[in-house]
């Protein structure tokens, strides 16, 4: 016998343990129906590996173990697999769980198994995993796989193994029976125990109130070859409690939070060996267990040998349960067992105990009171906690503190709650507080790994915005940059005036200095009468000179070009103009004083031909100045040439100017063109209405001395027009090219002419038109039906003039190169303007022939139909005047 | 004259205090405030957004700036109380009209009717829920906050909010009733016999 | 040495801030509902009485007195008190972020706190010299920091006790307060000071 010591604390309840130690373990009866648990130990439930229907044989595996911590289970008895469902276990919540359940043929049938010959071949790791395989978990309570403690030999070195036989819980007797009748089994599986763990000491701990078991067990280790002690604890609870077994046995406390192990120390229960013995020996898996049947509610309180998923109801039927006296059925012991209210609850690896409790025994517990601050609950605590601290921590829910109180070492053995005076339930106060600890710390789990995951998933967010900015970013500069490579390009040859204007000035200086250096050597030359050189310093001289005329010619070609040329011919078109508006008035007057045969005819005359004279030598000094104006850009061009320091772009700066003049000559045609229409409108009207010779003939007059204006004018602008290519054609860049141009143009010319003579004879068709009019004013049939025909003749000969025109216009286009399509357009454009007016005044006309009401604004749109035309025409003019650059 | 000095120099104090003070506001500026963390550890971590910010932590970062702490109808009145206790303020009932104990919940997908339209994915801040564009989404129990965030986005309402449901793996020990009847409860206490103390 | 010593006998249990002087009633019934707030709350008092009356006295000493401003030490030892809580919250929180965890939300309470101003006042009263000063703002802060301590952990089990509903909470605090008072008072005449 080895030296027992003492742990702190615990309590002597009454044991109640003879009641179920006269009778020998029996046999239960078969069950029709076994619902076996998935999850009957400690660790991940086993997975089911049958389906509902197939047939089992008694220890073939129906649910295999998931994870380490796990354990299969196996069919108690052969049958059918009925249903895998949820169904009520041994649990304190009293909740279902899922359990397969079999229907048993009543055969009883093996699955062929047998035992390991000599476990000694094995692997330690085979043959732990074959206990592991026959589904050994602690039976002691917990249900611990064995197989994870079997383990603890790899990384610790275990010197002690206790096989705990102390069996402390009140009432229990199964693990007693087992060792008086199958002691040399235990041993035998003791003997596995040692071989896989190798301990230099076995001890068997075992309650002193025991004396048949001790005296079994000491009969069976007598031939053992190892150290092995049989020591007889004193009876106290909680004695079989592992921790408290250890220290009682060896002294040692295992540390808080450790395990046996890290002592050198591993602890098995003695149903556990037995079980190990089983499946070594016999192949048998884990599928009955020792139950003890007990309490005053039974007839014959005793020790069944069980199946796994006996139902209770069975095992208390066996044992004569009288039903009325029994007023609670408590599963385990009842100190830390708990109640069920079930019948059909089945008998689980761990079930050691099923105490039916009558009233008297079990009484229902008195009111709990207020804590006196007795102190009895520390004295009886073999953990040495201070329960009534944490009672009162538990109670104010002030978890942290309770832990630092060690609360998780609490075994809840229920010591305290069995000595307290005021009946408080501190056990359940304790086990509550841990629960909520427990799930206080899953939440924060919970919550860490949501704030983890929501973090990561706004990072991931923002990266993908990042990302998309980033390409659009890029995308942006990209764009910038193309454009910006575009605008260099575009950019790179252009020179603007005043670089051009510059680079003259410095041409001029450069030709000044040369001059001046020339002059300088020649009167250098002249002071040392050296005749030689004389002469060719003075020819040098005169070289410089000339470059520097030219130099000061091209300047100011260039500046003239730039500002006066516009500006003289502006002024000498206003004057030929004015001349002729006095021209026109005076001309009126004459006529009117005719009309009226009033005196001074004659002077009249004379001012209008003095007028006449005027107008026609503003129009010629205004022509002149035109064409001087390019002779001298003529000039300028040559020079810049000569020069060589102008830029290819000079010569369009110049074709710019002359289509400005080319331009004004156009809008003065086109305002003649409005003219002549309007006298024409007015004509119409003096048609319709009864109409006075005189006024007739003077609108008739005005509109032939329109229309002869209008040729003029148009005649003046195909001139300039004209000139324009030749000018082109003079642009010396190239003078290779030179003679294409001029070909182009002079077939132009020829165009131009054609399509004159088109307009002439337009006009002339006008003028019949005209004078048909006129024939039918003469025979009075001056009905407004044939005026209005005949004005519409002129709106359509006038029509004709304007095609004239824009065939004109088409054909120029093709000597530049330039957008012929956006000139066709707006020439579309214009002629589509140009009809809708017509049209418009046509139906004017007609309207006020009617004397209708819509009058006013038909001639509101009229005008802004007008400006149509006019922009339009503006358009075309710009356009074509472009297209000839 | 006295009146002058008085002025001056408890002026001249409190000028050099404020310095002292500005300069150590600058000295030891500390970036980041230390009770943001500890109040969104508090939190409950649902990021539902039912406080009115996007998230818990911009929501412990305005209460550190001094907003009610009311606002968190996950948390309930637990969290409220953590909250009071941490920063010694007044335990208030919880904003707007809710449960003063809520019942967690978790998002549960109807996956017969659920068309796969990912709007429930991209709602759930946690990336809890499963699929794909036309394909079935599920959600992941363990890693549901119960927001419900997911329910408002979910175009054939085939999201539910269901209670987790107590089993056996969750369930917990019921705190004992103080002073009242355990006859249901705890069988370590219902006998009565003389206490036996070892001797 | 002795001195000292009476001074702080006399401090903490003869003259107690907190249950004789009913200074500093404010903290004394807001910070004690858990021990540890009044641990946090103690160690901050502790740390800010024993600064303030070092610098009130030079304060008093260097800067009132020659100026014979001595009728405005109220209002620059209020300053003073202000500006050093709020300094040393500055200084702790960057330095100790750990110490500004525990004291860190009971510094600003402080400013307002009476025993703080009450000690500053009472050097001058009693005139003691600078490290008298010291002393007894030191003994003051020990004796509010037991009373804080004691009385918290009285709440704390209150808190779990079965009270009659009409005095839970403040009242039965108050009561608490009250014979706690009076507990002191039997330390009268312990120290002639």
């Amino acid at each position: 016998m080895g030296k027992v010591f003492a742990f702190h604390g615990g309590i002597h309840p009454p044991e109640n343990k003879h009641q179920s130690t006269q009778c020998p373990i029996a046999i239960a009866p078969l069950a029709k129906v076994l619902n076996v648990p998935v999850q009957q130990h400690i660790g991940a439930p086993a997975k089911v590996c049958v389906n509902i229907g197939d047939k089992v044989l008694k220890g073939q595996r129906i649910a295999d173990a998931q994870g380490k911590v796990s354990v299969p289970i196996h069919a108690p008895s052969s049958g059918i697999i009925k249903a895998i469902a949820e169904h009520p276990v041994p649990h304190p919540s009293g909740m279902p769980a899922l359990c397969i359940s079999i229907e048993t043929d009543g055969l009883d049938e093996w699955i062929e198994h047998s035992g390991l010959e000599d476990f000694r071949t094995l692997s330690k790791h085979q043959l732990i995993d074959y206990i592991r395989d026959r589904g050994i978990a602690g039976m002691g309570g917990a249900g611990f796989p064995t197989a994870v403690k079997l383990h603890l030999g790899d990384d610790h070195i275990v010197n002690t193994l206790i096989i705990n036989a102390a069996e402390c819980e009140p009432y229990i007797s199964a693990d007693d029976l087992l060792m008086r009748e199958r002691a040399s089994q235990i041993v035998s599986g003791i003997d596995v125990l040692q071989h896989l763990l190798a301990p230099s000491h076995i001890i068997i701990g075992i309650e002193d109130n025991k004396p048949q078991a001790i005296r079994a067990l000491e009969i069976a280790i007598q031939d053992c070859k190892y150290n092995i002690d049989v020591v007889g604890v004193p009876t106290k609870y909680p004695s079989g409690g592992e921790k408290q077994l250890i220290q009682l046995l060896t002294n040692v406390e295992v540390p808080n939070g450790g395990i046996p192990a890290d002592v050198g120390i591993v602890c098995q229960n003695v149903g556990t060996v037995y079980a190990i013995h089983q499946a070594v020996k016999h192949g048998e898996s884990l599928i009955s267990r020792v139950v003890t049947v007990t309490g005053d509610g039974v007839a014959k309180p005793q020790n069944y040998q069980t199946l796994i998923g006996t139902p209770f109801s069975l095992l208390l039927e066996a044992a004569g349960m009288y039903t009325q006296k029994t007023s609670r059925l408590i599963v385990g012991g009842p100190m830390m067992g708990f109640s069920i209210d079930k019948l059909d609850t089945p008998v689980v690896k761990t079930s050691n105990c099923i105490i039916a409790a009558t009233s008297t025994e079990m009484p229902a517990p008195e009111p709990a009171q207020a804590c006196i601050r007795c102190g009895l609950c520390e004295q009886v605590c073999p953990v040495q906690l201070l329960p009534q601290q944490l009672h009162w921590f538990a109670k104010g829910q002030e978890y942290q503190k309770a832990q630092q109180h060690n609360l998780f070492d609490c075994i809840e053995c229920g010591a305290c709650s069995y000595v307290c005076p005021s009946n408080i339930p501190l056990v359940q106060y304790y086990r509550h507080a841990k629960t909520s600890i427990r799930e206080e710390q899953q939440d924060k789990r919970k919550s860490d790994l949501a704030r983890e995951r929501f973090e990561a998933k706004q990072d991931r967010e923002q990266r993908a915005v990042d990302e998309k900015a980033a390409k659009r970013k890029a995308r942006a500069e990209q764009a910038a940059k193309a454009q910006a490579e575009k605008k260099a390009i575009e950019k790179a040859p252009v020179l603007t005036p005043q670089v051009q204007l510059i680079s003259l000035q410095n041409a001029l200086k450069a030709a000044n200095s040369t001059v001046l250096i020339a002059q300088q050597k020649l009167t250098d030359q002249t002071a040392q009468g050296n005749s030689a050189t004389l002469d060719l310093c003075n020819l040098q001289l005169q070289k410089a000179q000339k470059q520097l005329e030219q130099a000061q010619l091209a300047l100011d070609a260039f500046e003239s070009k730039n500002e006066t040329p516009a500006v003289d011919t502006k002024k000498l078109k206003i004057a030929a103009a004015q001349a002729n508006t006095k021209l026109l008035k005076a001309k009126q007057a004459l006529k009117g004083a005719i009309e009226k045969s009033q005196p001074g005819i004659e002077l009249l005359e004379s001012t209008i031909s003095q007028l006449e004279s005027e107008a026609a030598s503003a129009t010629t000094m205004y022509l002149a100045a035109t064409q001087e104006s390019t002779t001298i850009e003529k000039a300028a061009v040559t020079s810049e040439a000569e020069l060589a320091a102008t830029t290819p772009i000079a010569p369009a700066i110049k074709a710019s100017n002359d289509s400005k003049d080319c331009k004004k000559l156009k809008i003065a045609a086109a305002i003649l063109r409005a003219k002549l229409k309007k006298s024409q409108t007015q004509l119409a009207l003096l048609g319709e209405q009864p109409p006075t010779q005189p006024d007739y003939q003077k609108l008739e007059e005005e509109i032939t001395s329109l229309q002869q204006k209008l040729v003029t004018a148009e005649q003046e602008y195909q001139h300039s027009v004209a000139l324009q290519p030749e000018l082109n054609s003079t642009v010396p860049v190239k003078p290779a090219l030179k003679s294409i141009p001029e070909q182009s143009a002079a077939a132009i010319i020829v165009d131009n002419k054609k399509l004159k003579t088109i307009a002439a004879i337009a006009r002339t068709k006008a003028k019949k038109a005209q004078n048909e009019l006129d024939k039918l004013i003469e025979s009075g049939q001056q009905d407004s039906l044939v005026a209005k025909q005949l004005i519409e003749d002129l709106t359509r000969l006038n029509e004709k003039v304007l095609s004239t025109q824009n065939t004109y216009q088409t054909a120029k286009g093709p000597t530049t190169n330039a957008p012929e399509d956006e000139n066709e357009q707006l020439q579309a454009n214009f002629a589509k303007a140009q009809n809708l007016y017509d049209k418009a005044s046509a139906a004017l006309i007609k309207a006020q022939a009617d004397n209708s009401p819509a009058v006013e604004k038909m001639e509101t749109s009229i005008a802004k139909l007008k400006s149509r035309v006019d922009s339009a025409h503006n358009a075309l003019t710009a356009s074509s005047s472009n297209n000839q650059e | 004259m006295s009146i002058i000095i008085a002025v001056s120099v408890l002026l001249g104090l409190a000028i050099i205090f404020g310095m002292i003070l500005g300069f150590s506001a600058i000295k030891f500026h500390v970036e980041g405030n230390p009770i943001v963390n500890q109040i969104d550890e508090i939190l409950p971590q649902t990021q539902c957004g039912q406080c009115g910010h996007p998230g818990c932590r911009p929501y412990a970062e305005s209460i550190a700036n001094g907003e009610a702490i009311n606002k968190c109808p996950p948390g309930g009145q637990a969290t409220i109380e953590a909250l009071a206790n941490l920063l010694d303020l007044e335990v208030l009932e919880l904003d707007g009209e809710h449960d003063e104990n809520p019942v967690k919940t978790v998002a549960y997908i109807r996956e017969d009717e659920c068309i796969g339209c990912t709007k429930c994915i991209q709602a759930c801040p946690v990336d809890a829920i499963l699929g794909a564009a036309k394909q079935m989404h599920t959600v992941i129990i363990d890693e549901c906050t119960g927001c419900d965030l997911c329910v408002a986005p979910c175009p054939v309402d085939c999201i539910d909010m269901l209670p987790l449901a107590t089993n056996i793996t969750n369930w917990k020990w019921q705190a004992p009733s103080a002073f009242s009847d355990h006859s249901h409860q705890l069988i370590a206490t219902d006998k009565r016999p003389a206490v036996e103390l070892e001797s | 040495m002795s001195d000292f010593l009476l001074i702080i006998v006399s401090t903490v249990l003869v003259n107690n801030f907190v249950l004789v002087q009913f200074l500093g009633l404010c903290p004394f019934m807001g910070v004690s509902n858990k021990l540890e707030t009044a641990m946090g709350m103690s160690l901050a008092t502790t740390f800010v009485l024993t600064i303030s009356s070092v610098c009130s006295y030079l304060v008093h000493e260097y800067l009132l007195t020659p100026f014979s401003l001595g009728y405005m030490k109220t209002i620059a030892f209020i300053l003073v008190i202000a500006v050093v809580v709020q300094f040393t919250e500055m200084v702790v929180r960057k330095t100790s972020p750990l110490l500004h965890k525990v004291l860190g939300i009971f510094l600003p309470l402080i400013t307002t706190n009476c025993a703080v101003l009450g000690v500053a006042l009472l050097n001058i009263k009693k005139m003691n010299n600078f490290m008298e000063s010291i002393v007894f703002g030191f003994g003051a802060a020990l004796g509010f920091s037991l009373a804080l301590i004691l009385f918290s952990a009285i709440r704390e089990r209150i808190a779990v006790a079965d009270v009659p509903s009409p005095f839970k909470g403040a009242a039965v605090g108050m009561v608490t307060a009250g014979l706690m008072s009076l507990a002191f008072l039997g330390f009268s005449g312990l120290v002639q000071i």
